[in-house]
């Protein structure tokens, strides 16, 4: 494997040839936030969290998708970076409800970002709830394309979404806006299993939300395998109250990289169906 | 596969239906139900007839290459054409593509092994793969795609009637020695009786008490109405199981079990061979018990004292009898995510492909066998009383009789249906939603139409999920194959008549 070495931040780092600069940062222990990007997804660099600045570049680079380069000389933590990162949190943060995305809070914090500064217009809208497997609040919706990714060419090819509409009225649709069960969707919620902000949930985790009891601190976290077919997917089983309340799979799973199917992700309610 | 085909691999679809699998194909061959050693055999003689064989590895690998050649001479395209309804050129492509690519893969699954020849079909394929060498290679091999979680680790296990764990036979001295052994009792030194033996044998009354754990057979089984007559004469028939099956409503006695994948500890083995952890994440409802506390129990009041060995102590006991697993350590599940067998010892990283040995030089071990086989069609024939195919089959959102995906609605599901073609729908005067009587020899059922427009015409489909609603297995037909026991279940003559 040919390796190539680069500066990150002052101190040179060494990754193999056709690393992008987010896996060259990582290898470096600097920590870039991501929002879009996912280890088993393309990338599609649109929230442009992770942005880095190149030295001799105009414009700053996306980490997740900009190759590493023999002499580069990158910057994660300048005054531009800083303050690019910081305006798309409070971009983010005025107009998409965040409350729930992971590390939102703390990136806020890190950056000094004020979202209330550009409060304004949003795109708050009423939850879609149309089947019994999982609900769509775009109101959290920050248009990171994960869910296209992975209901397209990146895991299940079924393409059931896409984005429609411009500036504020964009969000993740079917084909004529037809209800899930309408539409050319599988129900594999592999959209579930990437999607960064809560936007796209659980029926079993949303209704326990609604009615206040999502307790995390009740719940436990188990690795096992799926019960179905010969393909031996790992799934991920959040527990709260001896109930399995979300089924996701790690990304890093060497059979399927973190896909499922409808049985897999959806269709494990007969074990807590059996009466005592 | 789909990764591959965006890669730019070729895929061929051979299936009497199209799936939306063929979206992705480079081409579908839709054959006649029945007709795959026709098609193995034609795609065989086109090879040859262009001199694409492997010469190489079949000089050097394999061995009855000469009686092969001679048969598959008696398939040429006409031939094969007619048989497996299949354009001739279609069929040629295929063989061009498979036998000049640098690397390929068969993979099959029950279209393949639920007929009357099964073993047949798999062979037809397996001389495919040695006569173009595409075996024993890193991204080639022959594939069968298992339909169960842990199928694969019932067989490697010893749940076959013939094998110890780790496939070891179980009429050899030697093997059963060490088991002997291990245990401070003699294994039994005859071979058993797999599923249909079984089932032949209650016909003898030779058999006379069944202990069924986790299957259902009283839905699952071909001619259903035959199966349940054979499980009613039993004098006694003990069920095993998560849920109250139909199974379980016969028995005499029923022991709630617990869910292994999420209720206990332990391992299961995947379609490639890799045996991966299954963690206990939930506790079992009310009187459910693991599996091996069961076992222990029921051993225990027979007289033989198992104790009550954690699932770890029961793998490590396997690991030390069966050479394959031996490096399969927890510890070392854990930390390599699943490993691949064969794992002879901890210093194995497993085996991603099997069958290297054929590209050693010299060969070890024996040479691959090429295998004569003949295109023998369905048991039952279509005929003036009976005149349409049906053939069975799975959906994406359910699971064979439905005892586990019964609970939970899938918007994806529909009402069970029989599917007909277009052209067959009109002769009968039937729509989608009308109810139908639709017989074989063995049974009838009433059920909704439904028209699937790729269907040819004297094709028909239904499933097995829903028998509480439909009970398909009163028409299949239990003709099995005399090597692996597995039921025609893809081939039955029905009649079809408007309600």
């Amino acid at each position: 494997m040919r390796t190539l070495t680069l500066s990150i931040d002052g101190s040179d780092v060494t990754v193999p040839e056709g690393a992008t600069l987010l896996e060259a940062c990582k290898k470096a222990h600097v920590d870039t936030p991501t929002f879009c990007w996912a280890e088993n997804l393309t990338p599609v660099n649109v929230c442009r969290i992770c942005v880095v600045e190149v030295e001799g570049a105009r414009t700053l680079a996306p980490a997740c998708s900009r190759k590493a380069e023999a002499g580069m000389k990158v910057l994660t933590d300048s005054e531009r970076v800083r303050h690019s990162r910081k305006v798309v949190l409070e971009l983010l943060g005025s107009s998409v409800d965040m409350s729930l995305a992971k590390d939102f809070a703390p990136l806020r914090q890190r950056y000094g970002a004020d979202p209330k500064r550009l409060a304004g217009e949003t795109v708050a809208q009423p939850v879609k709830i149309d089947n019994d497997q999982f609900v769509r609040d775009y109101s959290k919706c920050m248009l990171c394309y994960k869910c296209v990714e992975a209901c397209g060419t990146d895991a299940q090819n079924t393409f059931a979404i896409a984005v429609a509409g411009r500036g504020f009225e964009a969000s993740i649709a079917t084909e004529h806006q037809a209800s899930l069960g309408d539409s050319a969707c599988v129900f594999c919620g592999n959209c579930v299993g990437v999607c960064p902000t809560g936007a796209l949930m659980f029926k079993t985790e949303f209704d326990l939300r609604e009615a206040g009891k999502w307790d995390e601190s009740r719940q436990t976290v188990t690795d096992t395998i799926c019960p179905y077919c010969g393909v031996g997917c790992t799934l991920t089983l959040r527990v709260q109250d001896n109930a399995i309340v979300r089924v996701t799979s790690p990304s890093d799973s060497s059979v399927t990289g973190g896909h499922l199917c409808v049985k897999g992700r959806f269709g494990l309610g007969f074990v807590g169906g059996r009466k005592p | 596969m789909l990764k591959a085909v965006r890669r730019g691999a070729k895929l061929y679809v051979v299936d009497p239906r199209r799936t939306s699998t063929c979206e992705w194909a480079d081409g579908w061959l839709p054959v006649e139900v029945g007709s795959d050693i026709s098609l193995s055999n034609g795609i065989a003689r086109v090879i040859l007839e262009e001199g694409l064989q492997n010469r190489a590895f079949i000089a050097r690998a394999c061995e009855g290459f000469e009686a092969f050649a001679q048969n598959v001479e008696q398939y040429p395209l006409a031939r094969v054409t007619k048989e497996t309804s299949v354009d001739a050129e279609l069929i040629r492509r295929v063989a061009r593509d498979y036998a000049r690519a640098d690397r390929a893969m068969i993979c099959w699954t029950l279209g393949i092994t639920e007929h009357h020849n099964a073993v047949d079909n798999v062979f037809s394929l397996i001389n495919l793969g040695l006569l173009t060498g595409h075996v024993g290679k890193w991204g080639s091999g022959l594939n069968p795609l298992r339909g169960q979680n842990n199928v694969q680790g019932g067989g490697d296990s010893g749940a076959l009637p013939n094998r110890l764990p780790g496939f070891q036979d179980v009429e050899d001295d030697a093997v059963r020695a060490a088991f002997d052994a291990k245990w401070g009792r003699p294994v039994p030194p005859k071979k058993g009786w797999h599923l249909t033996d079984m089932f032949h044998a209650m016909e003898r009354r030779e058999l006379t008490a069944l202990y069924v754990i986790g299957e259902n057979p009283a839905q699952s089984e071909a001619d259903a109405r035959h199966c349940h007559a054979l499980l009613n004469g039993l004098d006694c028939l003990i069920a095993q199981d998560i849920v109250m099956t139909k199974t379980c409503e016969m028995a005499h006695v029923v022991l709630p079990a617990t869910a292994s994948f999420c209720e206990a500890e332990g391992t299961v083995t995947n379609s490639e061979r890799r045996v991966q952890r299954v963690r206990k994440a939930v506790q079992p409802p009310g009187q459910a018990r693991d599996d091996i506390e069961i076992i222990s129990e029921l051993s225990r009041r027979l007289g033989y004292e198992l104790g009550l060995p954690s699932a770890e102590a029961a793998w490590d006991e396997m690991r030390s009898l069966s050479p394959m697993h031996g490096g399969m350590s927890y510890r070392r599940l854990e930390q390599l995510g699943g490993i691949q067998w064969p794992c002879p010892d901890e210093s194995s990283p497993g085996s991603p492909f099997l069958h290297g040995r054929l590209w050693a030089d010299p060969v070890e071990g024996p040479r691959a066998p090429f295998q004569v086989v003949h295109q023998d069609p369905p048991v039952e024939a279509l005929d003036a009383d009976f005149p349409l195919r049906l053939t069975t089959g799975r959906r994406l959102d359910s699971y064979n009789t439905g005892v586990q995906t019964g609970g939970y609605v899938s918007p994806l599901r529909q009402r069970e249906t029989i599917e007909l073609s277009p052209v067959d729908a009109k002769m009968l005067g039937v729509h989608p939603g009308d109810t139908v009587r639709v017989s074989s020899r063995r049974g009838n059922v009433t059920v909704e139409v439904a028209i699937d427009e790729h269907l040819k015409p004297g094709l028909t489909f239904m499933t097995l999920h829903a028998p509480d609603q439909v009970d398909v297995n009163q028409l299949t037909i239990d003709a099995t194959d005399p090597k692996s026991g597995t039921a025609e279940f893809k081939a039955a003559a029905i009649r079809v008549e408007k309600l």
